[in-house]
């Protein structure tokens, strides 16, 4: 019986049926991540006693019939920009270096509700700005089907730990891509809800009208189940909605006849890898045979999508982002001349250069000056993509996407060129700007074998169209774990020794 | 001729809303807690939290941008100023600049016996920040988070007064209307009432306004008129040698009585401000206001009239007493419980006010029940007490909320009606006092006031002087 490789529900159900205890399921994740991080790193902490402790009790609770849900004495990763009482939160950041939250996150206590047992945290792009968990201070986490490859970010953390059967699931976050393009290079699947669904409270913000959490894991139905658990309405969080129709899990039908699915030319004409594109259209043919209704269409503004995207998120990091200054909590510089330059010092030392570059150009946008030409326009620009949106749900259930333009990069060629980065989310972000749901499901692989996925958005409140569909696809297709060949796996991780020593 | 300058004068006035909680999270606003005992991860900043509106604060805002006569903004909206300084934990302050809750009001003054109206260009809500102490001995700052998220509004008047004296009573106006809403108590000193001064001087006739400057730090009314006069004459200094008044924000130090010009750095900022992200809009429909609206107490302008038509009080009385939301609290339900509304008023013209002043006390610090006041007038009024023992007990009364007529039973200072008594103490009197009674009948009257003073003395005070004098006179005649 192998634990590591089994999905969260089924897992979740083993463990109600007592055919193997929630400390069982803890101890074999924990003795899979110590094997395989040195090549991965996908974790920023690994909580092992904590762990322990917590699936002793919530074993206890199993046995005592308070924990009967789902996923009691699952296992879980959490994203490290998730705020977890006690335990540390450091965004991938050196800012957040020594920081322990003194609450957990809404979401984290959501799934501890249902009886989850917290593992760790996982790595991310720092404050999760960045598209292949490079940028964080903890060293970049290594594609698990691949691992000369990056596994997309920012939640690449999560989304590597879950491909490399370090956990069953895990929770990551998503502004403009974040759960959904890692999901795509690790061939998971991932969901980025409704805004709104998922209460922001306890998530370290980035952009905060664009940023939700969601969950990553093998299977649809383990996704389903996890957003059912995290969806929840929350008085802390002013922009949570009350939700009627959170039963999640309902949807896992296979069946989609008279599904009347869009496909927007502008998404699959130039730009697009050959290989992605191939496999994301033969994936749509699939849905068409099982009685889906397919047409193409024209999305309209998709070319305005990244710069509106990038001048909002932006703008509210740099504000989100102030907080950190040395003053009350996380890093400091030590040698500093008065408040100005201990501000300046700090702030320097502390953050990376994606994260000053993006606080550069959203201070920028907010000047005075600046305001009307950049921050009102992109403001009006997103207005404007939410209702061609909403003309083209008015036609279709869902629209198919790639999640990303190609497979997972080679590490250390994405950052030399930013702005090229910063294109590569041309599928992702307005779905975060017009506030949808969005599900990416693995749906073959390329030449040099590595995951294609297929991004499902659907409108506001959709999110069981997009689960219903995703499912019934993933009833033709076997779910592939990479192979994580040991050749590589040491290749690697000498490699990845080496930078342990030199950080 | 040297030439003759006009001062104009706009305010900004930030008042600490009465708020039991702070605005974004559910924190005490109580003052004087030990440091940083009121606080949680939203009024500390701490990452991940968020912030929630109190419904109270838009309630008060409402209340007072109805009774300053503003448009209220149907759909309103919080916006970021971003900053960066260690009493801001967050570095930015939510506030609102695009759409604030209240536009286009006016308050209507009184100064130097001429009406007129300032008008209050918008009020909009925001959160107070913390404070700052600085450690001398170790040249450390700490700062204490338990005002971060109080709830303040502040008001902006537009540029509509001319002297210091206009600006108090524009001040006091503000503070009476937001007294009576029981939306804040206004204390300048503790600061939950503050005032920012924007003045500028310009030639007489001009109609150009001239460079402004902001003065802060003005922490009483009279720092307040100071700081006016000081500005006033440095500016036209300035102008009448030749040199420009520069725009800037300047400190006022009432002890120096001197401004000073705050350094550029803290002054010329670009605040990037943009719509708060983590708030969703505040939506004020029609019935809200109109609940509002049916709530609104009596301002001091209905009252004035109602106190001068009900109640027959002379103009100047009911202005006094009306100055105060307590005062008239406490005049009214005397009034009607004891139904001698002239006596009550002179009660709290002379005696409260003169009281209040040598203890340094607010009208809204009174501690007396009105019961207990209507009971003190029907006593000197009927005469059961004369008037020294009136005051003595309402001196008690002030002090400690007695109830004046267990007091005056317990302690026997009824007047004395017995005219036996009366009359054997007088005869005693006479003849104790053979000079003062010659003297009088020799022509000097003065005389009689130290037989009246023996008289009083006798009775321990319980006699009515006058009804004393009088006894005398005919007893002498």
């Amino acid at each position: 019986m192998d634990i590591c490789s089994m999905t969260a529900l089924e897992l979740g159900k083993r463990i109600r049926q007592r055919e193997l205890s929630a400390v069982e399921a803890a101890e074999a994740c924990l003795a899979r991540i110590e094997a395989v991080e040195p090549v991965i790193n996908g974790f920023v902490t690994i909580d092992a006693e904590g762990a322990l402790a917590r699936a002793r009790e919530v074993q206890k609770g199993i046995d005592d019939g308070i924990f009967t849900g789902p996923l009691a004495g699952v296992p879980v990763a959490v994203k490290d920009n998730l705020c977890t009482k006690g335990v540390l939160t450091t965004c991938g950041s050196k800012m957040l270096g020594n920081f322990r939250p003194t609450f957990s996150a809404e979401a984290v206590r959501n799934l501890e509700k249902a009886g989850a047992v917290v593992i760790g945290k996982t790595n991310m792009d720092e404050f999760a700005m960045g598209s292949t968990t490079e940028t964080s201070y903890y060293g970049a986490t290594k594609n698990p089907w691949d691992p000369g490859h990056v596994p997309g970010g920012s939640s690449g953390g999560s989304c590597a730990a879950v491909a490399a059967n370090e956990c069953p699931f895990a929770l990551g976050s998503d502004t403009g891509g974040s759960i959904r393009q890692p999901s795509s290079f690790c061939g998971v699947i991932g969901i980025k809800p409704t805004y709104g669904t998922v209460s922001r409270y306890g998530l370290v913000a980035y952009g905060s009208s664009l940023d939700q959490v969601g969950p990553v894991a093998r299977s649809v139905s383990d996704c389903a189940a996890v957003l059912e658990a995290i969806a929840s309405h929350d008085k802390k969080d002013s922009t949570s909605i009350r939700r009627e129709d959170d039963d999640f899990t309902g949807a896992l039908v296979d069946e989609v006849k008279g599904m009347r699915i869009g496909i927007p030319k502008d998404y699959f004409g130039e730009g697009l890898d050959r290989e992605v594109k191939d496999q994301i259209l033969h994936a749509v043919n699939v849905l068409e045979e099982k009685g889906a209704l397919v047409e193409e269409f024209d999305l309209s503004l998709v070319q305005y999508a990244i710069p509106a995207y990038y001048v909002i998120a932006s703008a509210e990091a740099s504000s989100n982002l102030s907080r950190f200054d040395g003053v009350k909590y996380g890093y400091r510089a030590e040698n500093y001349d008065g408040l100005h330059n201990m501000y300046k010092m700090t702030r320097s030392e502390g953050f990376g250069a994606e994260v000053k570059r993006r606080i550069m150009l959203g201070s920028f946008v907010l000047s005075s000056g600046y305001y009307d030409a950049y921050y009102l326009k992109a403001l009006r620009t997103k207005a404007l993509i939410k209702r061609a949106f909403d003309s083209a749900f008015a036609r279709f259930d869902i629209i198919v996407a790639p999640a990303a333009p190609t497979t997972a990069p080679e590490l250390g060629k994405s950052l030399i060129d930013p702005l090229k980065m910063y294109l590569g989310d041309i599928y992702t972000v307005s779905v975060n700007l017009a506030g949808l749901p969005g599900i990416t499901v693995p749906v073959g692989q390329d030449a040099k074998g590595l995951p294609v996925g297929m991004q499902l958005i659907g409108d506001c409140f959709a999110e069981n169209k997009i689960i219903r569909a995703a499912y019934a696809f993933e009833q033709t297709r076997k779910y592939e774990a990479p192979g994580l060949c040991s050749d590589r796996i040491d290749a690697a991780a000498g490699e990845s020794f080496d930078r342990e020593g030199g950080r | 001729m040297a030439k003759q300058y006009e001062t104009v004068i706009g305010l900004e006035v930030h008042v600490e809303l009465a708020t039991k909680t702070k605005i974004f999270c559910a924190c005490s606003t109580e003052f004087g807690g030990a440091p940083n005992t009121h606080t949680c991860p939203v009024c500390t900043g701490m990452p991940g939290s968020l912030p929630v509106l109190n419904k109270q604060v838009v309630e008060y805002a409402i209340a007072i941008g109805l009774a300053v006569n503003c448009e209220i903004t149907s759909v309103c909206k919080f916006d970021r100023k971003n900053y960066f300084y260690p009493d801001n934990p967050q570095n930015y302050q939510i506030s609102q600049l695009y759409l604030p809750i209240a536009r286009d009001g006016y308050v209507e003054i009184e100064s130097g016996g001429a009406k007129k109206k300032v008008r209050i260009h918008e009020m909009h809500m925001e959160e107070d920040a913390g404070k700052l102490v600085h450690d001398e001995w170790d040249d450390t700052s700490i700062v204490d988070f338990n005002r971060s998220g109080v709830p303040l509004v502040e008001i902006v008047s537009e540029p509509d007064m001319r002297s210091a004296d206009e600006v108090l009573a524009y001040l006091e106006k503000l503070r009476m209307i937001i007294q009576y809403l029981g939306a804040s108590d206004c204390k300048l000193q503790e600061g939950s009432m503050r005032a920012d001064v924007n003045l500028s001087v310009r030639e007489q006739g001009s109609d150009k306004l001239g460079t402004r400057t902001e003065m802060k730090n003005l922490n009483s009314f009279k720092a307040i008129a100071r700081a006016i006069e000081g500005e006033r004459q440095r500016q036209i200094e300035l102008l009448e040698g030749g040199k420009p008044v520069i725009q800037e924000t300047r400190r006022w130090d009432d002890n120096k009585e001197y401004s000073y010009a705050m350094r550029s750095k803290e002054d010329a900022k670009d605040y990037r401000y943009f719509p708060e992200p983590d708030l969703v809009p505040v939506v004020i429909d029609d019935a809200w206001i109109h609940r509002i609206k049916a709530r609104q107490p009596e301002f001091q302008d209905e009252k004035i009239l109602r106190y001068r038509e009900e109640f027959g009080l002379p103009e100047y009385d009911a202005q006094i007493i009306t100055s105060s939301r307590r005062m008239a609290e406490l005049f009214e339900k005397a009034a009607y419980l004891c139904g001698k509304p002239k006596k009550v008023s002179n009660w709290l013209m002379v005696e409260t006010l003169r009281l209040l002043k040598e203890h340094g006390m607010e009208p809204e610090e009174i501690r007396f029940s009105p019961e207990n006041l209507a009971k003190l007038v029907n006593l000197a009024d009927t005469g059961s007490i004369n008037s020294s023992v009136a005051k003595e007990v309402f001196e008690k009364m002030f002090g400690e909320d007695i109830d004046p007529e267990s007091y005056v039973n317990e302690h026997g200072l009824m007047t004395v009606n017995d005219e036996g008594e009366l009359h054997a103490v007088l005869k005693k009197v006479i003849a104790d006092n053979s000079q003062a009674v010659s003297d009088y009948r020799g022509g000097k009257k003065k005389a009689l006031g130290a037989l009246v003073g023996q008289t009083m003395k006798v009775m321990k005070g319980k006699a009515d002087p006058g009804q004393v004098n009088q006894r005398l006179k005919d007893l002498l005649g």
